[in-house]
């Protein structure tokens, strides 16, 4: 599966270890959130980079406490219409994380915008698509009614526009410190 | 009237655009028809029994009649030559070709319209009372906080993939006329001791299978807290609410299942995990938007018409429609004109497009350009001079358009039904045609009262049985309609659901059964008594004895 990172098909550097899987001597590897939880106390003690893999049931207040441990948190989407990952990304950034945010499961072009507006930096994606589908769907929509989303160069929020006056000075997304 | 600036131009530019690209995508292949639905419903586009059909939305029911021109104009060129006015106050085209449909967003751009958000589980239109702005019993015009939650709800991008439909309505007036108890979120104004202005949320309303009264999660909430608040909410449901059965996922399931207190708690604890972030650019938003509604340059008039008074005299046609049509406007001289969209055998909510082009030119020439969808499916034109009033009727007689029924038996709400839906599962338009014939004579009507008749083509309640006075829904039988009839309901401020009567009758016995019902009520009633609350006192057994005892 292809990994789309800043509209560019990159090459997945994690280990992606199931509930069972012996750790690596080092590197970075994704865990489990439910093993994670369990083996937090030696795994805090891992030399190389955690990642946590979250189901979309689980709840950021949970996974508040290990965040600003973590290099990578993967949400899955498994069906398109299933939206419970948008909120649990705007949570997960509401509480701060800049690390990658990544985004597995049923993607398709006609949600990527929403994606990255919560949050998403980096997506698990179908070899259906070219390259070009995603870099056509990251800019269907330049205006955004919403204040407070991630946005990339060249998109602005219509409320603050209007009222530049009082919002402070908007900072696109890819100036920001988690777009990695 | 809201006016877009260059920004709301180019969001549903853009919009269309990528809708276009989605339809051709669609028709090349390149979009399988499941990923297609859900984008194609949140451009308003269904596909029905035997078509597709466009719903519009007129965002708070208010249109100028330009914008109704355009509506007519899309009639006859991309359907025929009607529409259908909804109880959300949008309209829908029944005969829409797929191929077409991106020009007509553009054509609805144009007018500064859309059809972003008229379905798919997401948070569709916005509704308030269709007399905002002109009803003598308003605290304020809710039409700002609508245009404000329509803008905030656009393409929300953490909330268009929510577990079901969203429905939000708001009222500015301690007489719901907007229904806002049977809402997913309803919003009321209200003053508090100190005389300050603040809004009740209330959470869970709705009818389809489960019917349910929302319950009040907030009690006093300052406007400008409104938008954090409710996505706050909006977070608790997209996260929580069940996503196993379609017909367990509306949020009033969520409220119920886990019960109001801890769901009240949930959105409490999500709203004060908001980020730090002031609320100044909402207030000085919602001020632009306000401006734009302030009201039209009303004339200092008398109270009294003497050519209003005169004109009843003359016309006693004109005085039955003046004496039920007309209602109570805010400044001395105008009154509200209710136009009927339901003369007698019609459809419920259908407008031919001469019909609209004819209201359009009423509204610009007597009515400040404006115009109203109610969700009673009928057109309101807010601000006419008294003695202008005349003029009117006698504009709308020739069309079809002056039944003087408002609120009486003959103005029936009534969904597609199987004429049209995919989902019905018996008619509900003829039924409706029968009723409003047997009732024909307008002196039963008047002698009768108000009340409000309603009627769901299925279980799914678009016709809003659950809430009419005398409720009716189509059911099927092996294979054979029969419909149920429900008394008591009410989706008013003294909202409550009704309960079912008895057993069902045939398609061909239900307009005796209602006439058998009113004229029971009319022998049981006291003085001055309105059928719903004839029936609060009297209970079900006098009405089930009439229709029952016979057998």
């Amino acid at each position: 599966m292809p990994l789309l990172k800043n509209n560019a098909f990159i090459t997945d550097s994690w280990l992606h270890l199931g509930a069972e899987d012996a750790l690596p001597e080092g590197g970075n590897v994704t865990i489990p959130f439910s093993r994670l939880k369990n083996e937090w106390e030696s795994l805090a003690k891992f030399p190389g980079q955690l990642g946590a893999v979250l189901s979309n049931t689980d709840h950021a207040e949970d996974v508040a406490h290990f965040l600003p441990h973590l290099a990578l948190v993967v949400l899955p989407f498994p069906a398109f219409v299933d939206g419970r990952a948008y909120s649990i990304a705007r949570q997960i950034r509401l509480l701060g994380y800049r690390g990658e945010l990544r985004a597995t499961g049923n993607i398709l072009p006609d949600q990527f915008q929403y994606m990255t507006q919560v949050g998403f930096s980096s997506f698990e994606v179908s070899e259906r698509f070219p390259l070009q589908s995603w870099q056509q769907a990251s800019k269907q929509m330049s205006l955004a009614y919403q204040r407070g989303l991630y946005r990339r160069v060249g998109e602005a929020e219509v409320w603050s526009e209007r009222h530049a006056d009082t919002a402070p000075e908007p900072t696109p997304w890819e100036e920001q410190p988690h777009a990695g | 009237m809201y006016r877009y600036d260059e920004f709301d131009h180019q969001f549903v530019q853009e919009r269309t655009a990528q809708f276009r690209d989605q339809a051709n995508r669609r028709l090349s292949g390149a979009l399988t028809e499941d990923e297609f639905r859900p984008l194609r419903l949140m451009n308003g586009l269904y596909l029905q029994l035997h078509a597709y059909m466009l719903r519009v939305a007129i965002p708070y029911g208010t249109l100028s009649s330009k914008q109704m021109r355009q509506l007519a104009y899309i009639a006859d060129k991309w359907d025929r030559g009607y529409g259908h006015f909804t109880t959300r106050q949008n309209i829908q085209y029944n005969w829409i070709k797929l191929e077409d449909t991106a020009d007509i967003l553009a054509a609805l751009a144009e007018v500064e319209m859309h059809a972003i958000q008229t379905s798919g589980n997401c948070i569709r239109n916005v509704t308030t009372d269709h007399w905002a702005g002109a009803a003598a019993d308003e605290i304020a015009d809710p039409r700002p906080v609508g245009e404000l939650l329509r803008q905030w709800s656009s393409l929300h991008p953490e909330f268009s993939y929510l577990p079901r439909k969203f429905k939000i309505a708001v009222t500015g007036a301690p007489n719901d006329r907007a229904a806002v108890k049977v809402h997913d979120i309803g919003l009321r104004l209200h003053r508090n001791d100190a005389g300050a202005i603040g809004w009740e949320v209330m959470v869970g309303g709705g009818q389809g299978r489960t019917p349910m009264i929302a319950v009040t999660v907030r009690d006093f909430l300052p406007e400008r807290e409104l938008v954090a608040y409710i996505e706050a909410i909006m977070r608790v449901y997209n996260l929580y609410g069940r996503r196993d059965n379609k017909f367990k996922a509306r949020i009033k399931i969520l409220v119920h299942e886990i019960g109001a207190e801890k769901f009240k708690a949930e959105v409490e604890a999500e709203y004060a995990r908001r980020p730090e972030q002031t609320t100044h650019v909402e207030e000085k938003e919602l001020q632009r938007i306000a401006a734009y509604f302030a009201p039209p340059a009303f004339e200092k008039l008398s109270r009294f018409s003497p050519a209003f008074e005169e004109a009843k005299l003359l016309h006693p046609g004109f005085a039955r429609w003046a004496r039920n049509n007309l209602a109570a406007h805010r400044v001395d001289g105008y009154t509200i004109v209710n136009i009927s969209l339901k003369p007698e055998g019609g459809i419920p909510g259908d407008a031919t497009s001469d019909q609209m082009r004819l209201m359009a030119e009423l509204a610009e020439r007597y009515s400040h350009d404006e115009l109203r969808v109610s969700h009673p499916q009928n057109i309101i034109l807010p601000h006419v001079k008294k003695d202008d009033a005349l003029a009117i009727w006698q504009a709308l007689v020739p069309a079809e358009l002056a039944t003087a029924n408002y609120g009486l038996a003959g103005d029936i709400i009534a969904c597609p039904g199987m004429d049209y839906c995919s989902l019905a599962t018996a008619r509900s338009i003829p039924i409706s045609q029968a009723i409003s014939r047997k009732f024909a004579d307008l002196d039963v009507q008047e002698k009768i009262g108000p009340v409000k008749i309603n009627i769901s083509g299925c279980i799914n309640a678009c016709g809003h049985h659950h809430v009419g006075h005398i409720g009716i829904l189509g059911l099927d039988k092996k294979g054979e309609e029969f419909y149920q009839i429900t008394l008591g309901g009410s989706s008013a401020e003294n909202a409550s659901i009704g309960s079912i009567l008895g057993p069902g009758f045939a398609g061909h016995e239900v307009a005796d059964a209602i006439e058998k019902i009113l004229t029971t009520y009319v022998k049981l009633r006291q003085p001055g008594e309105e059928f719903l609350y004839a029936y609060r006192r009297l209970g079900p057994q006098p009405f089930k004895e009439a229709l029952y005892a016979a057998a």
